[in-house]
């Protein structure tokens, strides 16, 4: 029997805020809604480490913040290692009794898609390797949106980005997304999940128990990015949602080895709702779009085969 | 009046990186991140076995690289921790991006280096290849010259760095090898709370702290970013008397201490050398012998590189009638390649001193440098000088060319 989530509706989401208004991210950016809703989660003793990246440079343009949490930016790749480092004197401080033993303060390390699965990956696997409590969570817009959609290690196949034009050759990202979260779950760390902000209490619990568990864990949340997916501002949670409604991206956990879909998703979508949305693969033909539906279906599969029922599922739309 | 600590002295033979780990112990240093390097390893591997044992209350990081040794370095300091990083060469230029990021933040971090040639062609021996690149940083640069000064000048480096006039990082740098690997007899401290009236653990500076949240690390526009800079030249600017008032401080309550350059017989010389680091030892054997025949030699040590004490330096070109600056690494490109040769050029420019300064590269890649060779450098410089010749081009001394 699972226990009831925390956070099941909106009336359940803490009024306080931590991530101030007035910050400089694009109209439409979905990063700002995850950055406060986690912050809200964490409350206010709360250490944040942030990767250089949009939700940096858009809230810290000195002199001013929208930070009501202590921050700090050090560089792109080096994440999870300054989180390490802040773990770590934390756990030294209290044991000369320089602060106080019983506070618990919630260590975040932030970055994007660029900083973890690219840039600061070896970063991330030596802090989860050496087990230190933190919170990595990964707010994937699949480029590198900051220097102006360049693709990464996330970005996935087909996908239209500067660096991964539309030739008369080559038509957008020829190879696939990393499967990040999976490699993160090899290291055995206590917590690993995958979330989306249209599921926003889903997202908000893992947060929750990414918190709470003793050691690393990891929480990697999908940012639909209308600068760089190319779609209408308004349709962000829209997207994130027909993400998961058409299992290309999958909300699951593994919470000490355990493998669960959190969403369910009773009533798949075809693939082609969530791409018809998004200027990046408007080059698809229909071909394309049948090909993925098709890398959809047995990756539905495989998850349904490893749940061990069917928790997405048949296409009927 | 501040009472003065007795402290019992207890005389072992350590090496320098010996001597540097006991020195991170007796400064109570809370958190150590660091990755292996020859020939710095054995600083880390002293300190492990100190917490293994109970005698030094830290923890130890084994990062994955030492990007990420100075990255923990940045976090563990930037809560409030005192911390220490170890490295050597091709570690050192992979921290480089994050050096300026330690000093721009403010944080006092402590890190030693065994100073080593930089590839490529590989070379794990050593020379001040990594520690010059170091320059503009804004790290304090200290270059000790024995055991015994590595382990003083790491305690004092923690005075040094968290005081409120200078909030920078102190890099400790000695020779790879010569010293690194090299036995002395060091006094250390018998216990390990010696110092603690020296070092006081209060960090002042800015941290992290959910009781008082501030953002470090924000982007600055051009119309922030160059004050920012500019408080860094002035705490550099201050650094120099920090940087001696804790040395005078700790020669006061622990009867040794260094100054900024060591010096000797400068008065009236006719040639005054100029060094740093351990061969600062070959020297003064090697002008003892000239002494003895009349010679009227002057020796000067620069123990601290950066902030460069120009004044002090000019004061001893001004009482010479030339300098000889034996310089371990290169700028390559420039006519005159020392890199300490070029400051003091530049230090007596300011002043207006008209001196011949004669640039001789040494010792790089641990080339040995023997008194024969330092007695046939004066005496090419007594040539030079009586032909009232210019050094145009630094000297490449030993080279096969």
């Amino acid at each position: 029997m699972m226990a009831k989530p925390y956070f099941r509706t909106v009336y359940d989401v803490p009024r306080e805020e931590y991530l101030a208004p007035g910050h400089g991210l694009c109209a439409g950016c979905t990063a700002g809604t995850i950055v406060k809703l986690l912050l809200k989660v964490a409350g206010p003793n709360t250490i944040v480490v942030n990767a250089t990246g949009c939700v940096e440079v858009s809230t810290t343009p000195f002199p001013y913040t929208s930070w009501k949490v202590p921050w700090i930016h050090v560089a792109f790749e080096n994440t999870a290692a300054v989180a390490s480092g802040i773990e770590s004197a934390l756990k030294a401080l209290k044991a000369k009794g320089m602060i106080d033993p019983a506070k618990r303060i919630n260590i975040i390390a932030l970055a994007g898609d660029g900083g973890t699965y690219d840039i600061g990956f070896q970063a991330l696997s030596g802090m989860l390797e050496r087990g230190h409590k933190v919170m990595y969570v990964l707010y994937d817009n699949e480029a590198y949106m900051n220097t102006g959609i360049q693709r990464s290690g996330g970005t996935p196949e087909y996908a239209w980005t500067t660096t991964t034009p539309v030739g008369k050759i080559l038509k957008g990202k020829v190879q696939q997304k990393k499967p990040i979260a999976e490699i993160v779950a090899a290291h055995r760390i206590p917590y690993v999940a995958t979330a989306n902000p249209g599921y926003f209490a889903d997202m908000m619990n893992k947060f929750k128990k990414g918190l709470e568990v003793e050691g690393p864990s990891f929480v990697h949340v999908l940012q639909p990015c209308t600068t760089g997916w190319k779609f209408d501002p308004r349709y962000g949670i829209v997207l994130a949602r027909l993400a998961t409604e058409t299992a290309l991206w999958i909300n699951w956990q593994q919470e000490e080895g355990q493998f669960s879909v959190t969403v369910s998703v009773p009533r798949r979508k075809h693939v082609k709702h969530y791409f018809e949305l998004q200027g990046r693969f408007s080059h698809l033909t229909e071909e394309d779009i049948e090909k993925i539906q098709k890398e959809v279906d047995l990756e539905v599969d495989r998850i349904n085969k490893l749940v061990g029922r069917t928790v997405i599922g048949p296409l009927v739309e | 009046m501040e009472s003065v600590l007795k402290v019992t002295w207890k005389r072992l033979p350590l090496s320098t990186n010996f001597a540097i780990a006991q020195a991170v112990k007796d400064s109570d240093v809370d958190v150590v991140s660091a990755y292996p390097i020859t020939p710095q390893t054995t600083v880390v591997e002293r300190i492990s076995e100190f917490i293994a044992n109970g005698e030094l209350k830290a923890e130890m990081i084994h990062v994955e690289s030492e990007h990420s040794a100075m990255s923990a370095a940045i976090g563990a300091s930037a809560v409030g921790a005192r911390t220490f990083t170890a490295t050597a060469a091709q570690g050192l230029e992979l921290m480089h991006e994050l050096l300026h990021i330690a000093s721009g933040l403010r944080l006092p971090i402590v890190m030693s280096v065994a100073a080593r040639a930089l590839s490529a062609p590989l070379s794990i021996w050593g020379d001040y290849s990594d520690v010059m690149n170091v320059r503009d940083t804004s790290w304090i640069i200290i270059i000790a010259s024995t055991a015994q000064e590595a382990y003083d000048s790491v305690i004092q480096a923690y005075r040094i760095a968290e005081d409120p006039r200078v909030f920078l990082p102190v890099l400790v740098a000695y020779d790879g090898y010569a010293m690194s690997h090299t036995y002395e007899p060091v006094y250390v401290s018998e216990k390990s709370d010696a110092f603690k009236d020296y070092i006081p653990k209060n960090p002042r500076w800015y941290t992290l702290n959910p009781e008082k949240p501030i953002t470090m690390g924000a982007m600055a526009s051009p119309e922030w970013f160059y004050e920012f800079k500019y408080q860094q030249v002035v705490a550099m600017k201050n650094a120099l008397d920090v940087v001696k008032e804790a040395d005078d401080e700790y020669g006061k309550r622990y009867e040794r201490k260094y100054g900024i350059i060591e010096e000797e017989g400068v008065e009236g010389s006719d040639i005054t050398f100029v060094t740093y680091g351990g061969l600062y030892g070959t020297l003064k054997e090697s002008i003892e012998e000239l002494r003895k025949k009349g010679e009227q030699i002057g020796l000067a040590r620069i123990r601290l590189f950066r902030p460069f004490p120009s004044e002090m330096l000019a004061d001893i070109a001004e009482k010479a009638k030339a300098l000889v600056v034996l310089d371990r690494a290169i700028t390559f490109g420039v006519n005159i390649s020392g890199p300490v040769a070029r400051e003091i050029i530049s230090s007596l420019y300011a002043r207006g001193i008209e001196r011949n300064v004669y640039s001789f590269i040494v010792g790089i890649g641990q080339r040995t440098v023997t008194e024969k060779d330092i007695i046939a450098i004066y005496e090419k410089v007594k040539e030079m000088l009586a032909s009232h010749e210019r050094q145009k081009e630094s000297i490449y001394w030993g080279v096969r060319e």
